[in-house]
């Protein structure tokens, strides 16, 4: 066991490309990490540093303490899940799970019992004399966490170790995962692009974009807390709404309305030197059917009204979907984010809104219908860097 | 519909059975010709039948009995062992280089390793049997051994390179992770699954060394290092009024043997879709 420090890491390909650039982590004994970022933004990267399987441009890697930079991976004592498993297809479940035993050397009794350990836990003991190639995708799956497993090694990575699983599966094998870990105790680096396995597997998150870390902290900080416009339009799910608003005096104007600032966000603002123009973010749960709402709560907060576009109903609460008529948001950040939801093209002229009701409103699809927002709990972003001018952990 | 679709699946069968039995019956039929003239006695070598009317293994009886064939014969298998083995094991390493590697000069290896496989050989005789006269290498094993390695080695290295792309990356960098260092990455888990590639080198690579009579016949003079294809051209009857056709035949169809045991015995190795489940997606 191990905490693992990255001091700096900086990555460039021979190419000239700069994958990853100046990613300072700490990383506790027994943390269970998670590095979530839209693709190509440098995740795998950084495991492979770690592991050893890509050099270190610059910076500095620490494992225990000392320093890991020129060790072979087979030195580092870590082990990793890939994404595609890389199960051995010519060894039986029980020879890939003995594989990294036996080239430790360790006797045949050892082996025996690791390994049918392992297989316990996993779940395994019946496939353990069949190949890869006749197991499903979710049993691969759990060869490939029994290779990390039995040998009790400093940390795990896990590079996307349930994207090619189907949904259902995904889910299962993600309460394992967590699971697994939990038992073990061992430090773990996850790597995902899937927002949701970010916030529900891990201790704390690390949000990269382009090579460069954007902020790192427990799920539900990174939800209250985000520090910019990314890490707000990143996590969570349905994302953060976005409105292009100006602030005049003690008002932000928005096409929702004009939101009165409270003076905890007053004093952020003005403490951050906010600029006039800026992005206001509303989370999809800060709205309310206004008809729900007692007078002195709806008084606190903003009234819109506003055509349902879109109602689905979840059962425990309502999406209610309006587009709106204004300029929508622009920044690099949301434009990045939108292609990586694969929505660049879809963009209707217009702002897209996502509300979160509660299963009593009786708003209906086609008709207005009265919402009202907490103007306490909306984020005020600087569009021309993107950061969050109400952050208050800085 | 499943009557039409049955009628057409049986036209289809029938076309490509006589198709096949076409093609079988056109590359067989030599090989068969040589095998029955093979049995054959003297006298009715040249009777037109294709069953020879009166059976004999005269012939081979004989082939053995001739000193030359049966030293040609151990000149062969051991030429051509030594040159597959060299050359497959060398392939390897740089079929793997090239497919793996990044390095400079690659696409220039891989050129002149084509242009190698594509110099007509004929051209280079005469070089190589001055060369090998001054270096005293003329008429050895050697001599022999090393144009042979030559002249497969691009052909082993294209083979190879194909089935190491085949192979995914991440098995390899799967088992640095376990723990391997690269040679125990190769030999363990690279190698095995190579295994179908290596065996169809090494059929091929043989079939080559085995079949060669240009280098055979310019580059020996004695049976020191006389090979079969060579030493046949030599073959003449117990006198010189005898037909050696019977004897040249019986030899033809002795040494075909090796190869049909080379072939069989590795084919069996040769497993489609080894790299089957490794990964998904
Ligand atoms: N071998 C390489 N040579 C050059 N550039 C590379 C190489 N591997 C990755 N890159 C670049 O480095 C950047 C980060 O790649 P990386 O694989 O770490 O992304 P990722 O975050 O894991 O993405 P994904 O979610 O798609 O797996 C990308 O822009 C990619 O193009
Ligand atoms: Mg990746």
């Amino acid at each position: 066991m191990a905490e693992i420090v990255l001091d700096k890491v900086t990555k460039r390909y021979p190419d000239g490309a700069l994958a990853v650039s100046e990613v300072d982590i700490e990383i506790a004994d027994g943390e269970f990490i998670i590095l979530v970022g839209p693709s190509g933004c440098g995740k795998s990267t950084t495991l492979n540093m770690i592991a050893g399987l890509e050099d270190i441009t610059s910076g500095e890697l620490r494992i225990g303490g000392k320093r890991m930079n020129e060790q072979a991976p087979k030195d580092r004592d870590i082990a990793m899940v890939f994404q595609s498993y890389a199960l051995y297809p010519h060894m039986t479940v029980r020879e890939n799970m003995a594989f990294p035993l036996r080239l430790a050397k360790v006797d045949n009794a050892t082996v025996e019992k690791k390994v049918t350990e392992a297989a316990k836990i996993l779940d395994l003991t019946q496939h353990l004399d069949r190949k890869p190639s006749n197991l499903s995708g979710g049993q691969r799956q759990r060869v490939a966490m029994g290779r990390a497993i039995v040998r009790n090694p400093k940390a795990f990575l896990m590079d996307e170790p349930l994207s090619n699983l189907d949904a259902k599966l995904r889910v299962q094998m993600r309460t394992s995962v967590s699971r697994l870990q939990k038992q073990l105790g061992t430090t773990t680096i996850y790597v995902t692009h899937d927002q949701t396995e970010a916030m529900t597997l891990g201790d704390r998150v690390v949000v990269m974009r382009g090579g460069v870390v954007q902020q790192v902290g427990a799920p539900q900080a990174l939800y209250d807390h985000p520090a910019n416009l990314f890490v707000a339009g990143f996590i969570g799910s349905p994302s953060m709404n976005f409105v292009p608003g100006t602030i005049e005096n003690d008002t932000l104007r928005t096409v929702l309305g004009d939101v009165p600032l409270t003076g905890r966000i007053a004093g952020l603002l003005a403490k951050a030197n906010a600029p006039r123009e800026v992005i206001m973010g509303v989370r999809p749960e800060h709205f309310e059917d206004a008809h729900l709402l007692d007078e002195p709560t709806r008084d606190r907060g903003v009234v819109f009204e506003g055509q349902v576009d879109v109602l689905e109903s979840m059962g425990a609460d309502k999406y209610a979907y309006f587009s709106l008529h204004g300029e929508q948001a622009a920044s690099e950040e949301l434009a990045e984010l939108a292609a990586d939801a694969g929505s660049a093209e879809v963009t209707a002229s217009g702002i897209e809104l996502v509300t979160r009701l509660s299963a009593a409103s009786s708003v209906a699809e086609g008709a207005t219908a009265k919402i009202w927002f907490d103007n306490d709990k909306v984020q005020v972003f600087d569009p021309s860097d993107g950061r969050n001018l109400t952050y208050a952990g800085r | 519909m499943a009557v039409i679709a049955g009628t057409d699946s049986t036209g289809r069968k029938i076309r490509w059975t006589l198709l096949d039995i076409v093609v079988v019956v056109y590359a067989l039929v030599p090989v068969l010709w040589i095998l029955s003239l093979s049995f054959k006695t003297p006298e009715t070598l040249n009777d037109g039948n294709f069953i020879p009317r009166a059976w004999t293994l005269e012939n081979y009886r004989l082939i053995f009995q001739t000193p030359e064939f049966v030293r040609a014969l151990a000149n062969s298998i051991g030429i051509a062992l030594i040159a597959t083995a060299i050359a497959v094991v060398l392939g390897t390493m740089a079929a793997y280089a090239i497919a793996r590697l990044d390095f400079p000069g690659k696409r220039v290896l891989v050129g002149v390793s084509l242009l190698i496989a594509m110099f007509p050989q004929v051209a280079l005789v005469s070089p190589l049997f001055e060369i090998e006269r001054s270096l005293g290498l003329f008429n050895t094993w050697p001599g022999l051994i090393l144009p042979y390695i030559t002249f497969s080695l691009p052909l082993a290295i294209y083979t190879l390179s194909a089935f190491f792309r085949e192979i995914p990356w991440e098995l390899e960098k799967a088992a640095k992770m376990d723990g391997a260092t690269p040679g125990q990455a190769f030999r363990r888990v690279i190698a095995p699954l190579a295994a179908p590639g290596v065996f169809t080198t090494a059929i091929l690579v043989f079939i080559f060394c085995w079949n060669d009579f240009l280098f055979a016949i310019s580059l020996t003079s004695t049976e020191a290092s006389r090979t079969v294809p060579a030493a046949l051209s030599f073959f003449t009857g117990a006198s010189q009024f005898e037909d050696p056709t019977g004897t040249i035949s019986a030899a033809a169809v002795v040494i075909t043997i090796p190869i049909i045991v080379f072939v069989l015995f590795f084919q069996r190795r040769i497993v489609a879709g080894l790299t089957s489940g490794a990964v998904k997606g």
